[in-house]
């Protein structure tokens, strides 16, 4: 079984979209949206949802209004500006109150406010599902608004895909991965087969890619890179291609400008489903190459 | 002697788990008498990082020398070693009582440095 | 209103044009002479130097407080490996430190009952500081394979001059570096395109931004008059609309070149005119 992670650094390179698109080409693959902070690829593989779990993942502190004594403690303590001063709404003393969102769920608050006025509950922070869609099962997620991305639901997607993909004996992962170069991107990427980074010809693209293809090199996991949009800025297409190679990363293509994309994306369609174009066919070439690549250079197994 | 085989079941019959951070259970196991009990790692399931390390210290605190399993990523690898467990590698998922077995006749590698990137899986 | 407000440059989706407002926001202002400072929060994949061309004067590495262990006066109890909620701490015959792991809150160091854990700065990026012509000039750059971002993002944030208007450029997408990036803002401007993707993740960024309490307001970048779903999604929610930049394969061109639009599509000018007019009305 091979795992094979799109990702771009730069986020709206067009990684979701061609994701799609090589979800329409791949034979008998699982899907897994590890873009969970903004999970897209649903909205064009209209999945039906047969599983759905809650995620829970660390902890939050809570004050308890009502025991709370306004000594601040926890606020001087508090390390991530998360604690501050309010009016109680029972009688308007000043009482201490948590930013959920701010709150890391270190616990330093929690164990040491005199009162023992705070809980500490397990936080949930988001939902993941298993569906069915028209190119073959999904697993995707969605993370709760302000909540923290340390990567374990990316990771736990991962895992549900591989585990679906050994029961229903599929042969591939496609995995559409955050973007960026943090925590959600290291857990999309680590052990797997290959990573196909989808960059555009710009000079954003082109300082992002040096960090991912970094990235990559530090997982030593064998990288792609395609250039979509290529024609915008066909000079730096070259120049991507030629930082691609330096970094001991393959081009394996270029996808070019054009309205097939959105328009495709209105419809519901992959661009590859949505009619023939010069275009669908810049995305099944970039396809078939970076899947002769993986093919040819011999990389560890999946476990 | 007193070792930890990975496990994704309670019992030496079945096949190990070859992943050392996030394995359901710990057969500890007594190369002497052969006498083995196991112990649920569940917790380590779920933990956001840092799998690898609570499940060294679970091995630490079981008494174990060794552990038998398939790869050790960096952190885990830190932990077992500052805790003097020697790491014994098997290639693929055999049964425990294989595994147990090539360990006292010698016939598995020991470990000297992690052979994983270090999951988060 | 304060005469120097924050204000974070947001959007749910990545590459709606974010970075490309906030640049020619803050070079508007600042050629009609305001106290402007532009920071890039965007610390995993900074951008608006390439824009803006700043001249660095100082770089500081950015810390997280790590904890190190006196082995001369730990007992060995446990109790700084069993607060620790991270799995930084691994209590072996003695505790072992996993710095990667920590996330600097102290409670290690607060819960050992000899005192026998200090705290050492563990680098984790940079803050880079310097002027691009009038614009101050702030960004965080966070080292490669580094997983968290928001003690970066704070510590960039600290450099906010209070004698300026600061533009702060926000990460993409609703999770916490851009909570980090946002909070205290002013105003918030989220940015968007009219797709279907470009929707959806503006509803998440709406659903997140809103509990927040903080005012804010959409921009619709690439434009397209025949595709008015976010317009509508805007009026239905009661979310102001600042501006309508219209799609403009020459705009993309420019931008793949790091240059600013101002010389070869002078309307942008007024467009940020307008904007800003947006903005100040909601402050």
């Amino acid at each position: 079984m091979k795992e094979l992670v799109v990702i771009s650094g730069k986020g709206g390179t067009g990684k979701t979209s061609l994701t799609a698109s090589f979800a329409a080409l791949a034979r008998k693959a699982v899907l897994a949206d590890c873009d969970v902070d903004a999970a897209d690829l649903h909205l064009i593989l209209q999945p039906e949802v047969r599983r759905r779990e809650s995620f829970v993942s660390g902890r939050e502190a809570v004050i308890r209004e009502a025991d709370c004594a306004g000594c601040g403690r926890c606020a001087a303590l508090c390390r991530f500006e998360a604690i501050s001063a309010v009016a109680r709404d029972s009688d308007g003393a000043r009482v201490f109150r948590i930013d959920s969102a701010a709150c890391e769920g270190c616990g330093v608050c929690t164990w040491n406010c005199p009162a023992k006025a705070i809980d500490f509950p397990e936080r949930t922070c988001g939902e993941w599902f298993v569906s069915a869609t028209r190119h073959g099962p999904m697993v995707h997620a969605r993370l709760a608004p302000g909540a923290e991305n340390s990567g374990k639901l990316v990771a736990l997607v991962r895992e549900q895909a591989r585990e679906t993909a050994r029961q229903s004996k599929r042969e591939l992962v496609l995995v559409d991965g955050p973007p960026g170069t943090g925590c959600p991107v290291i857990a999309a990427v680590t052990n797997a087969n290959a990573i196909l980074v989808v960059t555009e010809p710009t000079v954003s693209g082109f300082h992002d890619l040096s960090r991912v293809l970094q990235l990559a090199a530090h997982f030593r996991i064998p990288a792609a890179v395609c250039v979509n949009k290529w024609d915008i800025h066909p000079d730096m297409a070259d120049r991507i291609e030629d930082q691609a190679r330096s970094a001991g990363a393959v081009p394996v293509g270029r996808v070019r400008y054009g309205p097939e994309a959105t328009d495709a994306q209105r419809r519901k369609l992959a661009v590859v489903e949505a009619g023939d174009s010069p275009l669908a066919d810049d995305i099944r070439a970039v396809w078939q190459n970076w899947l002769d690549s993986t093919a040819e250079s011999g990389e560890k197994e999946s476990r | 002697m007193k070792v930890v085989i990975t496990s994704s079941s309670q019992t030496l019959a079945e096949p190990i788990d070859m992943h050392f951070g996030r394995a359901k259970y710990f057969i500890l196991a007594d190369t002497e008498t052969g006498h083995a009990t196991a112990h649920d790692n569940a917790q380590n399931l779920h933990a956001a990082q840092g799998a690898g390390i609570q499940s060294a210290e679970t091995v630490a605190k079981l008494g174990a020398e060794a552990v038998i399993t398939g790869s050790v990523g960096p952190k885990a690898f830190r932990a077992l070693q500052a805790a003097g467990v020697k790491i014994a590698l098997v290639e693929s998922a055999c049964p425990g009582t294989e595994a147990l077995r090539r360990f006292k006749d010698g016939e598995l590698p020991v470990l000297d440095s992690p052979n994983s990137e270090g999951h988060w899986v | 209103m304060t005469s120097f407000p924050s204000i974070a440059i947001a959007s749910g989706k990545g590459g709606t044009g974010k970075t490309t407002v906030a640049v020619h926001l803050a070079a508007w202002l600042a050629g009609r002479g305001h106290e402007i400072q532009y920071l890039d929060c965007d610390v995993e994949e900074p951008n608006g130097h390439l824009f803006l061309k700043p001249e660095i004067k100082a770089a500081e590495p950015a810390a997280i407080p790590v904890p190190v262990v006196d082995m001369n006066r730990c007992t060995a109890c446990g109790k700084c490996a069993a607060v620790c909620e991270f799995n930084a701490i691994a209590m072996l015959k003695k505790p072992m430190v996993f710095p990667e792991l920590c996330h600097g809150c102290g409670a290690c160091t607060l819960v050992c009952p000899v005192d026998a854990i200090r705290e050492e700065p563990r680098d984790i990026g940079t803050v880079e500081t310097g002027l691009a012509g009038p614009i101050r000039f702030a960004q965080g750059r966070l080292n490669v394979g580094e997983p968290m971002s928001p003690p970066l993002i704070r510590a960039v944030k600290i450099r906010r001059d209070p004698a300026a208007i600061a533009l702060f450029d926000s990460p993409p997408g609703t999770s916490c570096p851009v909570i980090a990036t946002v909070r205290a803002a002013d105003f918030i401007v989220l940015v968007t395109e009219p797709s279907p993707f470009g929707l959806h993740d503006l509803t998440l960024a709406v659903e997140t931004f809103r509990p927040m309490g903080l005012p804010f307001g959409v921009v619709v970048n690439r434009a397209d008059p025949a595709d008015e779903r976010v317009q509508d999604f805007c009026r239905q929610q009661e979310i102001p609309v600042l501006a309508e930049l219209p799609d403009d394969r020459r705009v993309a061109e420019t931008y793949a070149r790091g240059e600013l639009l101002f010389d070869r599509l002078p309307e942008w000018r007024d467009r940020m005119a307008a904007l800003w007019a947006r903005i100040e009305e909601r402050l």
